[in-house]
């Protein structure tokens, strides 16, 4: 392997061990989520603001639909169409969405007045996005497995338009079975990928900070070579 | 059988549904896009509680 020591930086004498795949993504992972950003103690002081609540809040509505949602899974509609306990379950499953979308909108709201997608913060932007189309769906296939004449006159108002658009063959919303399979496997499983990723690169990036705070902000100290900051004050 | 249909939910309400010339709106669609837009404006003027103290 000294042909791989000549055409690179040794990584023995670079102290790194980074010889392999795996040392090479551990290189990768602790230079661009360090554990101080990805579970840091402390925030910038204008985080201390409602206006940052929001999106933890759609992650809180999220776990609780999610917690529900396994309950109504290893029941089964046999329990929570006819049972005490499985209707309330059922109901905390919806209001949950219910809660978990409010948020999610006010968050959207708060962080497009923000022109949140700065500093270098694109792909979060489009990260929610995608959590917001992605959550839609799953919340739609939920309004089809209520097996009553509600979810009937969703589902036949629905087909016309995924059939018109080519996709009624494989998401076909008068198939109870594979709407379920797509409700309770395929689409959490994409939602919670998507919500993860969103969250890890607001670690990585860090919080936006306001638009009148761009100039100051802690977070923007290590792009600027060290620079100190004129109104930081001695504590 | 008669038991088990007795404790199924009832039968969906068209429920209630305001309007204003060609806009049409359900009341529970209402009440949440009216809840959202009071989060929102709430969010920018209440002040947070321990904001001060914070670093």
């Amino acid at each position: 392997m000294s042909t791989v020591k000549e055409s690179s930086p040794d990584p023995e004498l670079a102290g790194t061990g980074a010889y392999t795949w795996t040392g090479k993504s551990r290189q990768w992972f602790l230079r661009h989520l360090p554990p101080e950003k990805l579970l840091p103690e402390d925030q910038p002081s204008y985080v201390a603001s409602w206006a940052y609540v929001f999106g933890m809040g759609a992650v809180a509505g999220l776990i609780f639909i999610i917690g529900s949602g396994v309950v109504l899974s290893l029941n089964g509609p046999q329990w929570y169409h006819v049972s005490s306990l499985g209707h309330f379950t059922n109901s905390v499953h919806l209001w949950s969405v219910e809660l978990f979308f409010m948020f999610m909108v006010v968050h959207l709201w708060i962080k497009f007045w923000m022109a949140a997608w700065r500093g270098g913060r694109l792909l979060t932007w489009i990260t929610g996005m995608l959590a917001f189309l992605v959550s839609i769906v799953t919340a739609f296939t939920g309004y089809l497995l209520q097996t009553n004449f509600d979810s009937q006159w969703i589902a036949f108002e629905a087909k016309d338009a995924l059939n018109a658009v080519g996709i009624g063959a494989w998401f076909n919303v008068a198939n109870l079975g594979q709407i379920f399979m797509w409700h309770i496997m395929l689409l959490p499983l994409a939602v919670g990928a998507v919500v993860a990723l969103h969250v890890v690169l607001v670690r990585a990036h860090g919080v936006v900070p306001p638009l009148d705070a761009a100039a100051t902000d802690a977070q923007l100290r290590d792009s600027t070579a060290g620079a100190q900051d004129p109104e930081a004050k001695p504590s | 059988m008669h038991e088990l249909l007795a404790q199924a939910p009832l039968p969906v309400t068209p429920g209630t549904y305001f309007g204003w010339g060609p806009v049409m709106i359900q009341s529970g669609n209402l009440v949440v896009i009216l809840t959202m837009l009071a989060l929102f404006i709430l969010a920018l003027v209440l002040p947070f509680p321990g904001g001060r103290s914070r670093k």
